[in-house]
C-alpha cells in the first residue's frame, strides 16, 4: 500500500503519537537498524575496498593517466603547445628540451619517458637513452671554454658565491652531513642579470640538496649551467655588475663577445646526438601526448592511434586487439553454449532423482572443483596432444593415419574443450538448483491436460528452467571472458584470449596503461552484456540457489 | 444407493493393488465402480491410499495388480496424456510463465483446436468460473481462490467426462473453502461430469459428494452417501473419522434381532443397535453422536435409556453448547446442545442424568 492514510480525519502528513511526523520517526527508528547493519558489514566492506576496489580503480585510472610527459619535460611541452606541428619546432623547443632532458637524465627519468613514448613511436626509447648521454656534449663546448678562461668556472664555490644568497652561503658552509640542509636561495638581483643561469643553477643546487644530499658548495655545476651562462652573457650586458665575482663574470662576458668563441645551436646539438631529432615525428608525438590525460591507450586497445588530425585506424598489419576481443567473445559464447548442451541433461537427471542418489552424483559433478585447475588443464594437454592419448587411440583404431595426427591442442579447439570441462560445474549447479524447485505437479498437470512428453518438456518444463540456464550462462560467460590460465597453457597462438594479452602487458612489456585500457574495455563489455541480459531476461529471474 | 454393477460403470477399479517397495501394499484389493455423472469423494487420513488411487486413475502411477477401466475399456497401459481426464492439483499447478488465458488454451492447443474455437472455449470456461476479466493476468497475480477457479476452469475447458481433484481446497481459508465447495458441486452437477474428489476433510466430503469412500489402511472402509455414512457408520473407524463421536466400551451380553444388550465396563447395562457384532461375549464399542444425547429430562422420548453423568467442562460456542461429561468411566463424553432460549446451561461439577434412544446407539467392532 502506498497511500496509507491513518484515521483519515487529518490532512497533511501523518503524525506519530508524540506529534512528530510519522515519516521522521520511522526514519529515526530505521536509522538504528541501518547503523547496526552497516557496522556488521564494515570489516568486510573495508577489506574489499582496500584490497579490491581501490587497486582496481587505481589500475583502471592508469588507462587514461599520462602525467609522465608533462612532469618530465614540462618546459618542452609548454613550448610545443604554441607549435603548429608543421616541419621542425622552433629553436626554443630544442632549448627547452635540452634543459628538461638534461635534468631528467640526471634523475635517470629520461628512459622512463622514452619507454612511454616508445608505445606511440617506435625508436623513442633508444632516442631518449642516447640523448641522456649525449646532451653533455653541448654544455661541454661552453664549459671547456669558460674553464680555459678561468679555472674557477669549473669550481663549486665560486659558482655558489656568484649565485647564492649570502645568508644561505654561511648557513650552508656550517652544514654537516646528517643535518637538514638550509634551503638554497638565489642572491637578490641575480635573476635579473642572469635569468637562465640563475634558473638552471637553482635547479642544480636543489637537485644536489634534495636528491643527492650533497652540498652545492662542494659540487661543481653540471654543464647545463654553463650553457645557460653562455645564453645569458650573449643576450645581456654585464658592464655595470658589481656583485661578487664581478671580475670573473666580466671576463667571461668579454670572452663570449669575442669572435673566436665557439658556439653550437641546440638544434645542431640534438642533431649530433641523433638525426631522428630532426624528424618532426618525435616532436609531434611529444606534443600529442603532452596533456595529463590521454585517450591514447584506449585508442590503441581498439587498433587505432592518435594523430594530429584526430584518432584514426592503424594500418591493417598492426591490428591485433579487435581480433582478440572478437575471438574472446566468440570463444566464450561457444564455451557457454557447449556448457548448456552438456550441463542441461545432467542437471535435469540430478533434479529428478531421489535426493540420496542426486547427492552422490552431485559429488561427481563437483569433483573437478576440488582438483587443481593446473592439474586439469595439464591433463587435457596429455589427452589432446599429437602424441597424446586420444590421437594414439585413433591411430591404433586406424581412424587416423600416423602421419596425419589431429591437432587438438594449442589452438581454439583445445581451449574450448578444456574450458568447457573446467566451467561445466558452474553451469550445472545453478541449473540444478532452479530445476529442483520446479514442482513435479506442473509436469503432471501438463500431461493430464493432454500434452505429450515432448510438449510437456518444451512448453512447460523448459520455460521454467530458463532462469537456471540464464544464471549458469552469465556465470560461465563472465568467467570465461576473463579466463587466463587455461588459454595460456592450451591456447597456443590461435586459442588465446584478450586476458593473455593483458597479462603480457602487465608482466612483460610493462605497458600498464594499455593493459588497464584493455581491462577497462573488457569490464565494460561484461557490464554491457549484463545490462543487455537484464533487459532481455531480467536479472531477478536469475537464481543461483 | 446407486447401482454399483460393472455393467454401466463409467469408472471401475477391479481388484487393484499397489505397492511402491514390493514389501507393503499401499492399496489392498480395491474394488470400486462409479456411474456416469457421480460425484465421489475419497476420504481418509494421510497415508490411507486415497491419493495413490487417484494417481493410478490419472495414469501417474501404475497398478501393481488389477485393472482400472474407463467406460468399459482398460486404461492400465494408456499414458496419462491420452486418457482425457481433467485434473485439479493440490497447489493448482497453474503454469507460472503463462497467462491465465494461455493456461486455459494449453489443453486445447495440444489437441490442435483452431484459434477461434480455442478463444471461444477459453472465454466460456472463464465465464463459467466468473473470472472472465482475468484472462491476461499471470497466476502469481491472483489470489488463492482465483487460482483455484482457474485451475478448475483449465481442468474443464477441454470438456473431459471425468475430472479428478486432489485436495483442491486445502490451501484456502475456511470461508472461501465453503464457498468453493458449493461452486464445485454445482458446476459438476450442472455439467454432468463424473468427479473423483480426494480430501482428508470430512465436512468437505459430506457436503459435496453423492457418495463417499472412506479409506483407511489401503482399503475402503465404507462406501455410502453422506447421510448414511454419518448416521450409520459400518465400523468404529468410520464412526470415529466422520463427525464427532462418543464411545463406550463393553461386552455384548445378548443379541436379539436388531437390538443387543451391552454390559459396559463399569457394570452399566445399555441397549444398542448391533452393527457388526454377532455373538454374545464379544467386546464392542458403542457409538453415540453428541447431538443425539438429551440432558433435559422433560424432552426425553419414550424408551430412552438414561445414565448418570458428571459435568466436567462447559464450552460456549455461539450456536451450540459443547459440554464434556464423565459417563460410565469415559471422561471424554461430549454432548452438543442447541443454543435455544429454554436450553439448560450446565455448570462443571453438576451431577445430571442423560439419555438417548437405543436406535441412536450403535454397537460396533472393538479394534
Amino acid at each position: 500500500m502506498t497511500d496509507a492514510t491513518g484515521d483519515g480525519s487529518q490532512s497533511g502528513p501523518m503524525l506519530a503519537a508524540d506529534g512528530t511526523p510519522l515519516k521522521k520517526s520511522l526514519a529515526r527508528a530505521l536509522r538504528m537498524q541501518k547503523m547496526r547493519a552497516l557496522m556488521l558489514i564494515a570489516p568486510l566492506l573495508l577489506f574489499v575496498l582496500v584490497t579490491f576496489i581501490a587497486p582496481i580503480a587505481d589500475m583502471l585510472f592508469r588507462s587514461v593517466e599520462n602525467q609522465i610527459v608533462s612532469d618530465t619535460i614540462p618546459n618542452t611541452t609548454a613550448v610545443l603547445e604554441e607549435w603548429d606541428g608543421e616541419g621542425l619546432p622552433p629553436e626554443a623547443a630544442f632549448e627547452a628540451a635540452y634543459y628538461d632532458i638534461f635534468l631528467a637524465a640526471e634523475r635517470k627519468e629520461h628512459t622512463k619517458l622514452g619507454t612511454r613514448l616508445n608505445y606511440e613511436l617506435t625508436g623513442a626509447s633508444s632516442l631518449f637513452r642516447k640523448s641522456g648521454r649525449g646532451l653533455d656534449d653541448i654544455g661541454e663546448v661552453y664549459q671547456d671554454q669558460f674553464k680555459d678562461l678561468d679555472r674557477d668556472w669549473d669550481e663549486a664555490e665560486p659558482w655558489a658565491e656568484l649565485m647564492g644568497d649570502p645568508a644561505w652561503l654561511s648557513a650552508q658552509a656550517a652544514w654537516t652531513k646528517g643535518e637538514r640542509q638550509p634551503a638554497f636561495a638565489l642572491r637578490d638581483g641575480v635573476s635579473d642579470i642572469l635569468p637562465k643561469t640563475a634558473r638552471e643553477y637553482a635547479v642544480f643546487a636543489r637537485y644536489q640538496q634534495t636528491e643527492e644530499n650533497k652540498s652545492p658548495l662542494k659540487e661543481e655545476p653540471w654543464t647545463a649551467v654553463h650553457t645557460a651562462l653562455y645564453e645569458d652573457l650573449k643576450a645581456g650586458d654585464l658592464s655595470g655588475y658589481t656583485g661578487p665575482r664581478a671580475e670573473m663574470l666580466k671576463a667571461a662576458d668579454a670572452l663570449v663577445d669575442s669572435p673566436d668563441f665557439e658556439t653550437i645551436t641546440f638544434q645542431a646539438g640534438f642533431e649530433d646526438i641523433d638525426e631522428d631529432w630532426l624528424a618532426p615525428d618525435i616532436w609531434r608525438t611529444i606534443k600529442l601526448y603532452s596533456s595529463s590525460y590521454t585517450s591514447g591507450y584506449f585508442l590503441n586497445s581498439v587498433d587505432m592511434q592518435l594523430t594530429p588530425d584526430g584518432p584514426e585506424a592503424r594500418p591493417e598489419n598492426e591490428r591485433i586487439y579487435m581480433l582478440l576481443f572478437q575471438r574472446t567473445l566468440f570463444m566464450s559464447l561457444v564455451i557457454t553454449f557447449s556448457c548448456i548442451l552438456l550441463g542441461y541433461p545432467v542437471a535435469y537427471i540430478l533434479s529428478n532423482l531421489p535426493s540420496r542418489t542426486a547427492n552422490l552424483l552431485m559429488i561427481l559433478v563437483l569433483l573437478p572443483f576440488w582438483t587443481s585447475l593446473l592439474v586439469r588443464t595439464s591433463a587435457w594437454k596429455v589427452m589432446l596432444q599429437q602424441q597424446g592419448v586420444i590421437n594414439d587411440v585413433l591411430v591404433w583404431l586406424g581412424l587416423v593415419a600416423d602421419d596425419a595426427r589431429l591437432a587438438m591442442i594449442n589452438n581454439q579447439f583445445g581451449t574450448i574443450v578444456a574450458m568447457t570441462h573446467i566451467l561445466l560445474p558452474f553451469m550445472i549447479l545453478p541449473m540444478f538448483s532452479v530445476m529442483s524447485t520446479i514442482p513435479h505437479s506442473y509436469v503432471r498437470a501438463a500431461k493430464s491436460l493432454g500434452a505429450t512428453n515432448w510438449t510437456t518438456f518444451w512448453r512447460v518444463y523448459f520455460p521454467q528452467s530458463v532462469p537456471g540456464i540464464g544464471a549458469g550462462s552469465i556465470l560461465v560467460f563472465i568467467l570465461s571472458i576473463g579466463y587466463y590460465i587455461t588459454p595460456e597453457i592450451v591456447g597456443g597462438t590461435t586459442g588465446t584470449f584478450i586476458s593473455n594479452r593483458i597479462a603480457y602487458h602487465i608482466s612483460s612489456s610493462l605497458n600498464w596503461g594499455l593493459a588497464a585500457a584493455l581491462g577497462a574495455i573488457l569490464l565494460a563489455v561484461v557490464l554491457l552484456l549484463y545490462w543487455a541480459y537484464d533487459k532481455i531476461v531480467g536479472i531477478d529471474n536469475v537464481k543461483l540457489g | 444407493m446407486p447401482d454399483t454393477g460393472t455393467s454401466d460403470a463409467f469408472v471401475a477399479f477391479e481388484r487393484v493393488q499397489k505397492s511402491y517397495d514390493g514389501e507393503t501394499l499401499v492399496v489392498k484389493d480395491l474394488n470400486l465402480t462409479l456411474p456416469k455423472g457421480e460425484f465421489l469423494t475419497m476420504l481418509g487420513p494421510s497415508g490411507s491410499g486415497k491419493t495413490t488411487c487417484l494417481m493410478m486413475l490419472a495414469g501417474f502411477e501404475t497398478a501393481t495388480h488389477g485393472e482400472i477401466k474407463l467406460d468399459g475399456v482398460s486404461i492400465n497401459n494408456i499414458p496419462p496424456h491420452k486418457r482425457g481426464i481433467g485434473m485439479v492439483f493440490q497447489n493448482y499447478a497453474l503454469f507460472p510463465h503463462m497467462t491465465v488465458a494461455e493456461n486455459l488454451a494449453f489443453p486445447l492447443e495440444v489437441r490442435k483446436i483452431g484459434k477461434s474455437e480455442r478463444e471461444k472455449k477459453v472465454k466460456r470456461a472463464l465465464d463459467m468460473v466468473e473470472m472472465g476479466a482475468f484472462g491476461g493476468r499471470r497466476p502469481a497475480q491472483l489470489s488463492g481462490g482465483q487460482q483455484q477457479r482457474i485451475a478448475l476452469a483449465r481442468a474443464l475447458v477441454f470438456e473431459p467426462e471425468l475430472v479428478l481433484m486432489d485436495e483442491p481446497l486445502g490451501a484456502l481459508d475456511k470461508q472461501l473453502r465453503e464457498k468453493m465447495q458449493f461452486e464445485i458441486t454445482n458446476l459438476a452437477h450442472s455439467l454432468g461430469i463424473t468427479t473423483v474428489y480426494v480430501t482428508h476433510d470430512q465436512t468437505e466430503a459430506l457436503t459435496m459428494s453423492d457418495r463417499v469412500a472412506v479409506f483407511n489402511d489401503g482399503r475402503i472402509q465404507q462406501l455410502a452417501p453422506p447421510d448414511e455414512l454419518y448416521e450409520a457408520p459400518q465400523n468404529s473407524f468410520v464412526a470415529q473419522f466422520i463427525g464427532e463421536n462418543n464411545t463406550l466400551e463393553g461386552v455384548v451380553t445378548e443379541v436379539k434381532g436388531d437390538v443387543c444388550t451391552v454390559k459396559l465396563d463399569d457394570g452399566e447395562i445399555i441397549e444398542a443397535q448391533p452393527v457388526n457384532v454377532s455373538k454374545v461375549g464379544e467386546r464392542t464399542r458403542v457409538s453415540i453422536r453428541p447431538e443425539r444425547v438429551e440432558v433435559n429430562k422433560e424432552r426425553l422420548q419414550e424408551g430412552a435409556h438414561t445414565l448418570k453423568a458428571k459435568v466436567l467442562e462447559f464450552i460456549y460456542m455461539g450456536d451450540i453448547f459443547r459440554t464434556r461429561l464423565s459417563v460410565a468411566g469415559n471422561n471424554d463424553f461430549v454432548i452438543k446442545t442447541r443454543n435455544a432460549p429454554d436450553q439448560i446451561r450446565l455448570k462443571p461439577g453438576e451431577e445430571i442424568e442423560i439419555g438417548w434412544l437405543p436406535q441412536d446407539c450403535r454397537a460396533l467392532d472393538a479394534p
